[in-house]
């Protein structure tokens, strides 16, 4: 009996863990329709419909991405030295990563940007910021290369950064970290709310060359600007800002700066801002500020230190800036493609606020006001309201949109993309992220006409998504299909660095534009050498410039002798090349710093000190040709003071000269 | 009334419009080398005008110095000097032949462009052996028994290249204005035997 009764124990308790067991969720292979192969497959030799220009995170840069295929087609050097280019390396490119704190090589880039007329993708540039250092940068969507990067003074944490206006008349830059501007930093930390403010920096761009130049300044309340967008169509003249901490806390802002039930967005009529800065109404403040460019034709950039900025203080300009109550530390404030909508995502709301630009004119119109903020006007939440889209789900984050008047939120906390109508603020469609997304990119989404068809997840978590590589994984991202009403799942692909904000644009934008050399008659370089004929190493005191050419298969001169101890030699490789994709690559045995990879028609320099007598052999490292290991030469060091002559050739062999080793000289020299 | 031995009214008239239509091949390529390779799939075109060449002349030539080939230059063509003032006066005799209006000038006219056109075959045959077999001995690729002729006319596979030799547009405007006039002498030639019968 004993036995029988722990027998049916046992059998019962078997049969509960198998119960549970069949209740676990399914995975996610599960989510996949059938035919999602098929729909991101895109055949060798044939191309993607989208590029998607991906921002980079912590690794500094931009990445692209094709779409539908998730393949990996670039990584575009921004604010972080890359080895493979050797970007941030060469002499040329150095200047670059100047800021008004020396060279700063490394940034966390959050947003970018894809330059638009009239709402529209138009193809030029793409903006990015730079987080940590506040910059933002622009990158030439013809060569796919960085060329500008403006420091922006007054600013700490550059996270509500690079959006545009509508025609690209202006990019943006908020500050995240509220500090003190106009007076000392040397202060107590908890004189927050007496000394710490925040600024807003309106960028100009020049509509013909792209040049940008920090227009004006507004000065704001102390509080962290945390997203942005610019209206477009009827809100064209307004942008709208996402503030948290208005509790203005400087300690555990996890639990202080959630305190209030309501935070801002702070919408600013730029119009009116440019004006105000046009009438003289602003300050010139010094400032210290780095504003760096690029030239295709010398090749080179330059670094230019600023020295003042024009700042607006809000109180002397009436009517610019109000603040919408938005609950809960907004994060994403984002305009719909008709430009009457603005929605507020709140990261601990229970709700999606959305807002009325014309409500929202009328209420200033009307005066409708809830007390006001640090002196300026708040409006009534429900004067500017058009509506809230009710339980859409766990920490919402960011919204984009397509044509057909849906919007598509990102929810980080229970993880999925909520699709809703803004007409009428329903709910119609869920799906699943893996895992804890954070922005979301609807093709063209933030334009005035998005091209739909797909949408990008970019995770903050990939846990089980791939084959595990230790403890530090690629991140996450998944591709939907929302051409239906369901948003299907039908890739799942891993990206590089941290994706933050991203946009897609139709690949014959781009691929139509995309250069394939640089023209050798154009190139303005100093130390250029225009064939092979003008190659020649020459001696300034200490310096000694290479100026060398590369062709398939050799590098010319491939010897070099003369050079001593102490010498900064620095190798000036121009590439001969005019075939597209035969870039060659230069290294020498010992380098400190980097490689360099010259594209063809271009001049790179890299410097290299000489630090010991001897040998040293460098090479092409890029596999130009079936030659390409024949491609290298040999630098010969002597020790300091020793009187081998400047000699340099290629194909043929200059007299032997001993060196200083051979005439006695070498023991005093060697150690050096 | 047209004498016998005499061309047509019509038949003159395009006679003198072929000769006139050659003035195209001033203008226009008259014929190319085109090469592709696994690594050149858009593929590398070298033009043959009548005074220059254009296209990928220097790439082609990049490539070419691994197999030790001379780097092909406008220079080295004393045909470039002198190929049009042979067309100007192969045009000017087609008028000469249209207004004269004898049938025998036809078919001299006619005989002198085979003879010119075989002689520019013959010419374009002896520079490209010369290019194809006149090989430095130090290049650094030698294959034992392998030269570079590219085809006279059509296709031949040369190392990782296809070589492809054909007319271009102003080739064939040559052809067109040759067969055109070659069908008016064979039609004049019928209507004449028609008329005796």
């Amino acid at each position: 009996m004993h036995t029988f009764k722990s027998l049916l124990l046992a059998s019962s308790a078997l049969t509960l863990i198998l119960f549970l067991n069949g209740c676990k969720p399914k995975g996610a292979a599960s989510a996949v329709s059938g035919d999602a192969a098929s729909k991101v497959y895109v055949a060798p030799g044939k191309y993607d419909e989208f590029y998607n220009i991906v921002s980079g995170g912590f690794n500094g840069q931009v990445s692209v991405y094709g779409i539908p295929s998730g393949r990996l087609l670039r990584i575009i050097p921004v604010f972080s030295q890359h080895p493979e280019s050797g970007w941030g390396f060469s002499e040329e490119t150095k200047p670059m990563l100047n800021t008004s704190h020396g060279f700063t090589p490394w940034d966390d880039q959050h947003h970018i940007a894809l330059s638009t007329t009239n709402g529209e993708h138009d193809g030029r540039w793409v903006f990015a910021n730079g987080n940590n250092s506040p910059r933002i940068a622009r990158i030439d969507l013809k060569t796919f290369r960085t060329v500008e990067i403006i420091e922006i003074p007054n600013s700490a944490g550059n996270h509500s950064s690079p959006y545009i206006t509508e025609n690209t008349e202006y990019t943006i830059a908020g500050t995240r970290f509220a500090v003190p501007i106009t007076g000392p930093g040397d202060v107590p930390i908890n004189t927050f709310k007496e000394n710490f403010q925040s600024t807003i920096s309106f960028v100009k761009v020049d509509p013909a060359s792209g040049r940008m130049n920090i227009a004006f300044q507004i000065l704001a309340p102390g509080i962290d600007f945390d997203l942005a967008r610019g209206g477009k169509g009827p809100s064209h003249d307004w942008f709208f800002f996402s503030c948290y901490n208005s509790e203005k806390a400087n300690t555990l802002l996890e639990v202080n700066a959630s305190a209030k039930d309501k935070d801002f967005i702070m919408a600013v009529n730029w119009k009116k801002a440019e004006q105000y800065a046009a009438q003289g109404k602003g300050k010139r403040m010094p400032a210290q500020y780095a504003h760096n460019v690029y030239d295709d034709r010398t090749h080179s950039a330059t670094s230019t230190m600023e020295k003042e900025v024009l700042m607006l203080d809000p109180r002397d300009c009436p009517d610019m800036m109000y603040f919408i109550p938005c609950p809960k530390s907004p994060h994403g404030t984002d305009v719909d493609p008709t430009g009457e909508y603005i929605v507020g995502s709140g990261k601990l709301a229970a709700l999606i606020p959305v807002f009325s630009f014309s409500k929202m004119l009328q209420a200033i119109a009307q005066k409708q006001f809830d007390g006001s903020f640090e002196g300026f006007p708040v409006l009534k939440y429900e004067s500017v309201l058009h509506g809230e889209v009710q339980k859409p789900g766990l920490g919402p984050l960011h919204t984009e949109f397509d044509a057909n008047g849906n919007a598509y939120t990102s929810f980080f906390v229970s993880s999925e993309i909520v699709k809703w109508r803004i007409k009428d603020l329903k709910v119609l469609d869920r799906v699943p992220t893996y895992y804890s997304i954070g922005h979301l990119s609807v093709m063209g989404g933030p334009t005035k006409k998005p091209y739909g068809k797909y949408m990008v997840a970019y995770n903050k978590i990939t846990k089980d998504r791939y084959l595990p590589t230790g403890p530090e994984l690629a991140q996450s991202a998944q591709l939907y299909d929302i051409s239906g009403d369901k948003m299907k799942m039908i890739l799942d692909f891993p990206t590089v660095g941290e994706p933050h904000y991203a946009e897609a644009i139709p690949a014959e934008v781009l691929s139509k534009n995309s250069q394939r050399i640089f023209r050798i008659e154009d190139n303005k370089h100093p130390y250029v050498s225009m064939g092979e004929g003008a190659t020649k190493v020459t001696r300034e005191g200490n310096k000694v410039h290479v100026y060398m050419t590369a062709i398939r298969s050799h590098l010319t001169p491939d010897n070099i002798e003369g050079v001593r101890v102490g010498d900064e030699v620095y190798f000036h490789v121009t590439n001969l090349e005019q075939d597209w994709d035969v870039p060659h690559g230069f290294a020498i045995k010992n380098a400190a710093n980097a490689e360099i990879l010259v594209m063809p028609g271009e001049t790179q320099t890299l410097k290299y000190i000489a630090d010991r007598p001897g040998m040293f052999p460098f090479y092409c490292t890029d596999f130009c040709s079936a030659l390409h290991q024949e491609m290298q030469g040999y630098l010969r060091v002597s020790p300091a003071g020793s009187n081998v002559p400047l000699l340099f050739s290629t194909g043929k062999n200059m007299p032997a000269t001993k060196g200083a080793g051979d005439s006695g000289a070498a023991p005093a020299a060697k150690n050096q | 009334m047209n004498r016998p031995g005499n061309l047509s009214t019509a038949a003159r008239w395009i006679v003198a419009m072929c000769a006139l239509a050659l003035v195209a091949t001033f203008f226009l390529p008259f014929w190319f080398i085109f090469l592709t390779a696994p690594q050149y799939p858009e593929g590398l075109t070298m033009y043959i005008w009548l005074d220059h060449l254009s296209g990928e002349v220097s790439i082609i030539n990049g490539l070419n110095h691994y197999i030790g080939m001379r780097p092909i230059h406008e220079s080295q063509f004393p045909e470039f000097g002198y190929m049009r003032w042979i067309m100007v006066a192969l045009i000017v005799l087609g008028v000469v032949v249209a207004i004269r209006g004898r049938r025998s000038w036809l078919v001299g006219y006619l005989l002198l462009f085979a003879a010119a056109g075989a002689l520019a075959l013959y010419d374009f045959y002896q520079w490209s052996y010369a290019y194809g077999h006149e090989l430095d001995p130090h290049a650094p690729i030698k294959v034992p028994g392998l030269t570079y002729q590219p085809p006279l006319v059509g296709h031949k596979k040369l190392l990782n290249f296809d070589a492809y030799s054909y007319p271009d547009s102003g080739g064939w405007v040559m052809i067109a204005a040759v067969s055109v006039m070659l069908l008016v002498l064979l039609w004049d030639l019928f209507r004449r035997k028609r008329k005796t019968v």
